[in-house]
């Protein structure tokens, strides 16, 4: 199956998006998965409903409120364009921002499972051995929660890349910048007669999806080689 | 005076660990039924755990008492668990060396711990394709090559079968005559303690 130049822009500003939006979004969930795993602060509570809060929001009223917030008279929006000449809103960069944003409590759930199950013991014996808080972090933590890691990230790459009800409330359906596979996909829905175009871009939907999943598989592999560890 | 330990912890409502003792170089022994608190105690020497008053002094060095409280990876303790606790994601050489860096060339190369333990053969294993014992003697070298001043050892025999329990009660032997560290060493077996200590704390 040969895909026109149209198809092409739209895997990859698809692509641009979710690896943006994975990128952007891996650091953040493992340091909230880490502070919810092992920090105790009062308010927390309120920080992991808050990082859940997407996955319980209808996707447009988060949106919605992507839209009031970084919008360019918005109060974050306001100041990234006025400071970074940054605009979010109608680009890809916004639309990456929204699968981020959509993606990060299914990532910091996976990540923070992988933390809790670190042996504290095993840290402590690392204590013992010379090592600092912080080398102890790096060698010992941070590598036995590495599956977790891996496997929040490809969830949040399946979640990225799906992302619909958020990325269009907020950025729209501008060819060439934020139509993104989804929205295509619901764009020629509108379009009578346009049967073939939905099925090869659902064809490419789920072979892009499926080379996600083999390539984590084979990273988890290499990752977990001698430990017989898996991401999924 | 080798170590000089006087700690007391609340561990749960009605739980207190509470134990003073002092005691020359060689093997120390902590004696006592399970649940008394001897692992607590450890790890209290160990600086793993908090005790709420007392002192830890250890060859005239104060580690906890008088203001004074020592990071666990400053006290150069060799600790030996009882379960080995070997990083899983570490090959036998890796986890080894893990503490090499503290020691800083002094005491005993890998070569040589790898020879006195008899795991020369092992360092390309992972820690879960070795048995119990070839475990613990790993954790007994990880200990000694990470520039330890005194041993602490946690029922190191415990979860061995008898052919190895003698190989590993040898070994240590050897490690409190040859290399002249301090241990303390934690157990609930009368005969193990008969035989391998020159001072003996009963905790009740």
């Amino acid at each position: 199956m040969l895909l026109s130049p149209e198809e092409w822009e739209i895997v990859r500003l698809s692509l641009k998006v979710t690896i943006v939006a994975v990128a952007l979004a891996t650091p953040v969930a493992f340091a909230l998965a880490y502070l919810l795993a092992r920090a105790r602060f009062p308010g927390k509570v309120l920080v992991d409903a808050l990082v859940h809060l997407p996955l319980v929001l209808p996707p447009v009223v988060t949106g919605w409120l992507l839209l009031i917030g970084f919008g360019v008279k918005g109060p974050i929006g306001g100041l990234l364009h006025d400071w970074f000449g940054l605009t979010l809103i109608f680009r890809w960069t916004g639309a990456a921002l929204a699968a981020a944003i959509m993606a990060l409590p299914l990532m910091v759930r996976a990540m923070r499972l992988s933390i809790e199950a670190v042996d504290p013991r095993l840290e402590g014996a690392a204590r013992t051995l010379g090592a600092s808080r912080w080398r102890v972090f790096r060698t010992i933590t941070v590598p036995l929660a590495m599956p977790g890691v891996l496997a929040g990230a490809v969830l949040g790459f399946a979640r990225s890349i799906g992302e619909f009800g958020a990325t269009i409330t907020f950025v729209s359906n501008i060819p060439g910048e934020t139509r993104t596979l989804p929205i295509a996909i619901y764009a020629a829905l509108q379009v009578p007669g346009s049967d073939a175009v939905v099925t090869r871009l659902a064809v490419i939907s789920v072979v892009l999806s499926l080379g996600a999943l083999v390539l984590s598989e084979i990273l988890s592999r290499r990752a977990g080689a001698g430990r017989g560890q898996h991401v999924l | 005076m080798s170590f000089d330990v006087d700690v007391r912890r609340r561990m749960g409502p009605d739980v207190e660990v509470a134990v003073r003792f002092a005691s020359d170089a060689g093997l120390t022994a902590l004696f006592g039924p399970s649940g008394v608190g001897k692992t607590s105690v450890l790890a209290m020497v160990a600086g793993l755990l908090r005790p709420d008053a007392g002192h830890v002094r250890i060859g005239g060095e104060t580690m906890f008492g008088d203001g004074v409280d020592v990071p666990a990876d400053r006290r150069a303790a060799g600790y030996v668990f009882q379960d080995a606790r070997l990083f899983p994601h570490y090959r036998v050489r890796g986890n080894l060396l893990y503490g090499a860096k503290r020691a800083g060339g002094r005491g005993m190369g890998l070569g040589e711990v790898a020879d006195f333990l008899g795991i020369a053969h092992l360092l390309d294993r992972w820690p879960r394709t070795l048995s119990g014992g070839e475990a613990q003697r790993v954790a007994i070298g990880r200990a000694l090559l990470s520039g330890p001043r005194f041993l602490l050892m946690d029922e190191p025999l415990a979860s061995l079968d008898q052919a190895r329990r003698r190989e590993i009660m040898a070994l240590i032997e050897r490690v409190r005559d040859e290399l002249g560290l301090p241990i303390l060493y934690v157990s609930h077996d009368r005969a193990e303690v008969e035989r391998l200590a020159g001072c003996v704390v009963e905790m009740i």
